[in-house]
């Protein structure tokens, strides 16, 4: 999995037209020789076959390259950014599987009530809605009209100066809105898919069974069903991370929240080959290890999966 | 399919779906797509002015500009139309691409069996687990200035993963299904079999997963715009005025406003009549209420 994206990255570096040099050419005052000089200084000259180890043994050993536009290695860019990044992710992962655990409990122990009808209607609804465009609302309504949070970054002016208590509470400040956003975003995915996982469970033998013995629907759902039903929502953790780290990404364009969204622009922007491939490197393996911790967490809560 | 077979599978297929005319819900979704893609047909003789030009000073929705002016004074409803125009077309074409995608390499799969399933879905499982809008976002902003048509194949490239793991289910079950097995053995070729007799039993599920896609794609579509590498000016979609409406920090509510809503609404419709035509497709789910 890891071969694949580092390949793919590295094809998208060789395929894109020109190189980080094409702009000596554009410039009549620098001599022409030097982009020749700079391809050889940074074995851009070298056959693709011999780029191509070089790029995997580089990549293998923590260096994506230098960052053109910022004159420092990719790896130190992305090192700054992506704890950032893994924090808003974090807050929000955790969050929405709690509340859309809880959401989904609540709809499929009473399905077709008010309750469920109408919470269902709102998880659709976030569900359907581009998160970039309810983060923008949000900016506009509590950071534009009421003023309650901070339009954007990751602290105020002069925070360092704050008492570290006072620092961190500044951070989590300027942290509500975009986690926000996820979190209503992601909760209506997980709330939808464990709705339907319980309800599917319910239908099963053993909890007619139970409700058969004498057992309180109430305990049916959280002691038998439950439990079962949280493993599809394991699993799902998983494959909402791509989803997640997406909206992530345009979260942090909305709120210029200093992560990798924020890099990735600057990226775009800036036409920074190994940063920008470095991005969706690095944002990849996150997944890919994200999806892997789901894994290793389905086979320790599911012995069924431990034989295969 | 034969003609003959596609006359009595088409009138199937409408009493399949007749259930859901009853449903109020899912009329509301059939009129706001429609209702969409009539506007966006329509956007060059219903839109008042040029959406590309400057009409007059930034303001708030009035009378003359009912949706009001965005910062660069272009009037936001005619570019809400047009940019229906694009979002739409973006969005049907892009899924026809993964669509196609999705079946042929779903079908290959579960039709062949053995190494070459095993080698096409372990591809597919590493595809998924790729944050797609990030490649998306790098490739087109390696490739500056792509032309549209080529940021629509891209865009249906990338949609096809999950569709293909859909399809390649549907037609593994329909493979052993008796009427399968007597044109194999009556010695219909391979692809005979599969396009004639397995296909036409997954269409309903194909139909279904493509609904699930055009509303990604719309969004996706949307996103790439709002990054600024998608659609490019002097063309405008949803999600390059929601970036244009950034790119004054928000400070004008009203064009941020109707293209997020645009698409949600639109979007949200999508997906509605994707699970409706599930619910209908689907013998083994009961409608819900």
């Amino acid at each position: 999995m890891a071969a694949v994206v580092t390949t793919l990255a590295f094809f998208l570096i060789q395929l894109a037209p020109g190189d980080p040099f094409v702009w000596i050419l554009e410039n009549p005052g620098i001599d022409a020789t030097l982009r020749d000089r700079l391809r050889a200084q940074f074995g851009l000259d070298q056959p693709v076959a011999v780029q191509y180890v070089r790029y995997l043994a580089n990549v293998a050993r923590g260096d994506f390259g230098h960052s053109f536009a910022m004159s420092q290695p990719v790896a130190t860019v992305i090192a700054r950014a992506l704890p950032n990044t893994l924090l808003l992710m974090g807050t929000a992962l955790a969050l929405s599987f709690v509340l859309g655990v809880g959401l989904g409990v609540v709809q499929a122990a009473r399905p077709g009530s008010l309750p469920d009808r109408a919470s269902r209607g709102l998880a659709l609804a976030f569900y359907s809605v581009p998160d970039f465009w309810l983060a923008a609302l949000l900016l506009i309504v509590f950071a534009g009209w009421l003023r309650w949070f901070p339009p954007g970054g990751d602290a105020s002016l002069f925070a360092e100066s704050l008492a570290p208590w006072r620092r961190a509470l500044d951070r989590a400040h300027h942290l509500v809105l975009p986690a926000l956003t996820l979190v209503l975003v992601t909760t209506a995915a997980v709330s939808r898919f464990q709705r339907a996982a319980l309800l599917d469970t319910l239908a099963e033998d053993y909890v007619r069974t139970a409700i058969a013995k004498g057992l309180s629907r109430r305990a049916a759902v959280l002691r038998h069903a439950l439990r079962n039903a949280l493993l599809p929502v394991v699993t799902l953790l998983g494959l909402a991370l791509p989803a997640l780290l997406g909206g992530a990404v345009f979260v942090e364009r909305v709120f210029a929240w200093p992560g990798m969204g924020s890099l990735l622009v600057n990226a775009v922007t800036q036409r920074d080959y190994f940063l920008l491939t470095g991005c969706v490197l690095v944002g990849s393996l996150t997944v890919v290890a994200g999806s892997l911790l789901a894994d290793l967490l389905a086979i320790a809560a599911d012995p069924r999966q431990r034989r295969s | 399919m034969s003609a003959a077979a596609r006359r009595a599978g088409a009138p199937r297929l409408l009493e399949a779906l007749a259930p859901l005319r009853r449903r109020p819900s899912v009329l509301l979704a059939v009129t706001v797509v429609a209702g969409v893609t009539v506007l966006a047909l329509l956007a060059p003789w219903v839109a008042p002015y040029d959406p590309a030009a400057a009409v007059g000073p930034t303001q708030a929705p009035s009378a003359l500009f009912p949706l009001g002016t965005d910062g660069a004074g272009r009037d936001v409803l005619s570019r809400l139309l047009h940019g229906a125009r694009i979002s739409l077309a973006v969005a049907a074409v892009a899924t026809l691409v993964a669509a196609t995608l999705g079946t042929a390499v779903g079908a290959v799969a579960g039709y062949a069996g053995g190494r070459t399933d095993a080698l096409l879905m372990r591809l597919v499982d590493a595809l998924l687990a790729l944050p797609r809008i990030l490649v998306l976002i790098a490739l087109f902003a390696l490739w500056e200035g792509l032309p549209l048509p080529v940021l629509v194949l891209l865009l249906g490239a990338m949609a096809w993963f999950p569709l293909s793991r859909l399809v390649r289910a549907q037609v593994r079950a329909a493979a052993s299904l008796e009427y399968v097995l007597a044109a194999q053995a009556l010695g219909a070729g391979r692809a005979r079999v599969v396009l004639r007799h397995v296909l036409p039993n997954v269409a309903g599920a194909v139909l279904v997963a493509s609904t699930l896609v055009a509303g990604e794609v719309i969004v996706a579509e949307a996103g790439l715009s709002f990054f600024g590498v998608g659609v490019q000016p002097p063309d405008a979609s949803w999600g390059s005025m929601l970036d244009d409406a950034r790119g004054y920090g928000f400070a004008h509510w009203w064009t941020a406003l109707p293209p997020g809503l645009a698409l949600a609404l639109t979007v949200m419709a999508i997906n509605h009549l994707g699970d409706a035509l599930r619910d209908a497709l689907d013998p083994r789910q009961l409608p819900q209420p």
